[in-house]
C-alpha cells in the first residue's frame, strides 16, 4: 500500500528513531518510550487520527527484554483509517511510559486498565489506580507469570475477611478440562486432561 | 413584656447555611435496577446535585483475556457470547471476523451474508432491551413489555439457528457452526413484516411522550468533541453527531452491498440517543431483508482453509486424512500464521475490537478486548457533573451498556 508507507516515510523524517512495525492490515510503527507522546501528537493534529481507538499493553514474557510494551490503535474519523503506534518500556522490572491522558481524555481508563493488569506506570496520568481489581490487589494478572488459574490472596475487605475467615482461592481446575497448553509440545503432553499439570495420561497422578 | 425582634439577615444566614451545608457520598449499585448489571457509581452530592460520580468497574471481571491465551481459537468463541451477553451473535461474528483477518481467510459470500443477517438481527435484539429498558428507567413500563415480547420472537428464532437462547456460539473460524435451517429464512421475513409496526409503537409511545421527553432532552450532553476524545462509539458516538459507522466507513461481510443509512443526532443529549437507537432498528430490518432478498448459495465456510475450518462430520468418519486434519483442529487448534491484526466491528453496543497477537499455531499469545461499553461508560464523570440524581439514572440507560462487555 502506497498511502501505508507514505505516511511511516513522512514520520520517519521528523522523528529519526521510529521503525516501521511488521503489520498485515493497518500502518504500523515502533517508537521509543521518550518519544511516543510526541508521535501521537503529531498523528492526532497533523495527520487526522483524532481518535484514540484502544490502548493496551503487550506482554513480551519472562526474560525477554524490553518485556513490556504499549499499543496505541488511532482511527481518524475523517479518513477512516487506522494506524497502530508500538512503544516498549524502558525498565523490565519496573516498567513505565508517559500518559496520553493530556491527549485524549478516554486514555484515562485504558491506562488504568493497563496499569492494572500489567503494572505499568504512566507518567502524568492523574488518576493513576486499579480499575478491574480492586485497591490494594497484590499482582497484575495479564502478565504471563501470572498462572492461570489465580495465586491466593486476602479478600479486599479485612473486616469481612476476618469475620468469614476465607480467603481468594485458585480455581480449582484451572483452565478446565481440554485445553492445549500453547507450546510445541506432542498433543499428549500439550493437553492433559486437566489442567493440573502434573499429571496425565502418561504420568500418573500424584497421591 | 415585649421583646424587640429583629429579621435576620439574609444573605448571612445563607452562607452560614452553605459554609456546614454537608456534601453527601452515595454509592449507588452494584445491585440497583437502574445499574443494568454490576456498575457501582459513586456519588458525591450536594443536595440533589451531584457534584462528582466516579463509576466502579469490575465487579463483573472474569479475566476473558487471560483466558483467551490459554485455549485455541475455536474454544473461545462461548466466550465471546459472554461479552455483550444482549448481542451474542453480532459478538461470535466480530471475533470470527478478527482471527479472520489475521489468518488471512476469506469466507465464501453466503457466510459473510449469513453473518450480516444474524449480526443484525442481533442489533434489533439489543437495541430492543436498550430502548425497553431505557422508558423503563425513566418511568415507562409498557414499551418494556413490548420490547420484550418482541425479543422474544427473535429468541425463538436464534434457537431454531444456534440450539441456544442466549449463548449462541454460532461461528467458527473460517464459516459457521451449521448452516442455515430449512425455512429459517422466511421465518426471519415474517418476524420483520410483524415488528416494524410495533416497533414504531413502541417509539411512538416514548418519542412524544411527555415525562420521557422531559426527562431526557437536554440531559446528559455530550458535545462531538468530547465524544471523540473519550473514544465512544455507537449510537453514543452517532448521537453526538458524528457519523461513524464501521460498517459504511472500514466495510466488512459485504456490508458494502447493502443499502442502509446511518441516524446522527443534533444535539448529542439522552433523547437523540434513544432516537438514534430506534432509527437504527428499521435500517438494520432494511438490511435483513436485503441480505435474505440477495442471499447467495454455495459454501457457508472457506472451503480452501483446511488447517483452520474442521472439515464435516461425514467427511471425518469416512476419510482418513480428514480425520486427521479434523483431530489436529480440534486439539491444536485453527493454525495462524504470526503476527498482529486489529478488527472493529460495528456491534450494537459500539465498536468492539480485537487486537490479535499470535506466534502461530493454534492459541493466541495475546487476545486484546476493546469492549465499547469501556469506553463508552468512562464519559460518565465528565457528563454527570452537575446533573441531578434522577438524570444519572437516565444517563445510564441512555448509554445502553452492558457490564458483561465492559468488564470481561
Amino acid at each position: 500500500m502506497t498511502a501505508t508507507s507514505d505516511i511511516i516515510a513522512t514520520l520517519q523524517g521528523q522523528f529519526p528513531a521510529l521503525t516501521p512495525r511488521p503489520s498485515a492490515d493497518y500502518p504500523a510503527v515502533n517508537v521509543s518510550a521518550a518519544s511516543a507522546s510526541a508521535l501521537l501528537k503529531t498523528l492526532r493534529d497533523s495527520h487526522g487520527y483524532d481518535m484514540l481507538m484502544d490502548l493496551t499493553a503487550l506482554d513480551q514474557g519472562e526474560g525477554v527484554s524490553p518485556r513490556f510494551l504499549v499499543v496505541w490503535h488511532l482511527f481518524s474519523t475523517t479518513t477512516h483509517g487506522y494506524v497502530r503506534v508500538a512503544a516498549a518500556c524502558e525498565d523490565d522490572a519496573s516498567p513505565s511510559m508517559p500518559s496520553v491522558v493530556p491527549l485524549w481524555a478516554g486514555a484515562n481508563w485504558h491506562e488504568r486498565e493497563a496499569y492494572d493488569m500489567f503494572g505499568i506506570q504512566f507518567a502524568g496520568h492523574p488518576d493513576l489506580r486499579r480499575i478491574l481489581m480492586w485497591d490494594g490487589y497484590p499482582y497484575h494478572p495479564l502478565r504471563k507469570d501470572f498462572p492461570l488459574a489465580g495465586k491466593p490472596t486476602e479478600l479486599p475487605d479485612a473486616e469481612i475477611a476476618a469475620e468469614v475467615t476465607a480467603k481468594v482461592a485458585p480455581a480449582p481446575m484451572a483452565g478446565g478440562p481440554f485445553v492445549a497448553t500453547p507450546s510445541n509440545l506432542d498433543t499428549g503432553d500439550a493437553e492433559p486432561r486437566a489442567k493440573d499439570e502434573s499429571w496425565n495420561e502418561r504420568r500418573v497422578k500424584p497421591e | 413584656m415585649a421583646t424587640e425582634f429583629t429579621f435576620p439577615d439574609a444573605a448571612a444566614q445563607a452562607a452560614a447555611h452553605d459554609a456546614d451545608a454537608e456534601r453527601m457520598s452515595l454509592s449507588m449499585g452494584p445491585s440497583h435496577p437502574s445499574t443494568h448489571g454490576v456498575l457501582r457509581v459513586q456519588l458525591e452530592l450536594d443536595g440533589e446535585t451531584v457534584l462528582k460520580a466516579d463509576p466502579v468497574i469490575g465487579y463483573l471481571h472474569r479475566g476473558e483475556e487471560k483466558i483467551a491465551e490459554n485455549m485455541t481459537y475455536n474454544q473461545f468463541v462461548p466466550y465471546t457470547d459472554r461479552l455483550d451477553y444482549l448481542a451474542p451473535l453480532a459478538n461470535n461474528v466480530a471475533y470470527a471476523y478478527a482471527i479472520e483477518k489475521l489468518a488471512g481467510v476469506v469466507v465464501p459470500p453466503r457466510c459473510q451474508a449469513i453473518r450480516v443477517i444474524v449480526a443484525e438481527l442481533a442489533r434489533v435484539s439489543s437495541h430492543l432491551v436498550g430502548l425497553g429498558c431505557f422508558g423503563m428507567d425513566c418511568g415507562a413500563w409498557t414499551p418494556f413489555l413490548y420490547s420484550f415480547n418482541e425479543r422474544e420472537k427473535l429468541y425463538r428464532l436464534f434457537e431454531e439457528l444456534t440450539g441456544a437462547r442466549f449463548t449462541t456460539s454460532y461461528t467458527r473460524i473460517g464459516g459457521l457452526a451449521r448452516d442455515l435451517p430449512a425455512g429459517w429464512t422466511d421465518r426471519v421475513l415474517a418476524f420483520c413484516d410483524q415488528f416494524l409496526p410495533i416497533l414504531e409503537e413502541t417509539i411512538a409511545m416514548l418519542e412524544r411522550n411527555r415525562i420521557f421527553v422531559d426527562r431526557t432532552t437536554g440531559i446528559g450532553i455530550i458535545t462531538k468533541e468530547d465524544a471523540i476524545a473519550y473514544g465512544l462509539t455507537g449510537p453514543n458516538l452517532r448521537g453526538s453527531g458524528v457519523p461513524i459507522d464501521f460498517r459504511k466507513d472500514t466495510p466488512y461481510s459485504g456490508y458494502e452491498q447493502y443499502e442502509f443509512d446511518v441516524p446522527v443526532g443534533t444535539r448529542g443529549d439522552c433523547y437523540d440517543r434513544f432516537l438514534v437507537r430506534g432509527e437504527e432498528m428499521r435500517q438494520s430490518v432494511r438490511i435483513i431483508r436485503q441480505a435474505i432478498a440477495t442471499l447467495p448459495g454455495g459454501d457457508w465456510y472457506a472451503r480452501d482453509a483446511r488447517k483452520i475450518f474442521a472439515p464435516r462430520k461425514d467427511k471425518v468418519l469416512t476419510s482418513m486424512e480428514e480425520l486427521i486434519n479434523n483431530f489436529m483442529i480440534v486439539t491444536e487448534g485453527p493454525q495462524v500464521p504470526a503476527g498482529e491484526a486489529f478488527f472493529q466491528a460495528e456491534n450494537p453496543k459500539g465498536g468492539l475490537g480485537f487486537y490479535v497477537v499470535s506466534k502461530g499455531g493454534g492459541v493466541p499469545w495475546r487476545l486484546r478486548l476493546r469492549s465499547p461499553s469501556f469506553s463508552n461508560l468512562s464519559i460518565m464523570p465528565k457528563i454527570c457533573q452537575g446533573a441531578l440524581v434522577g438524570d444519572i439514572v437516565a444517563i445510564l440507560g441512555s448509554l445502553d451498556f452492558v457490564m458483561g462487555e465492559c468488564d470481561r
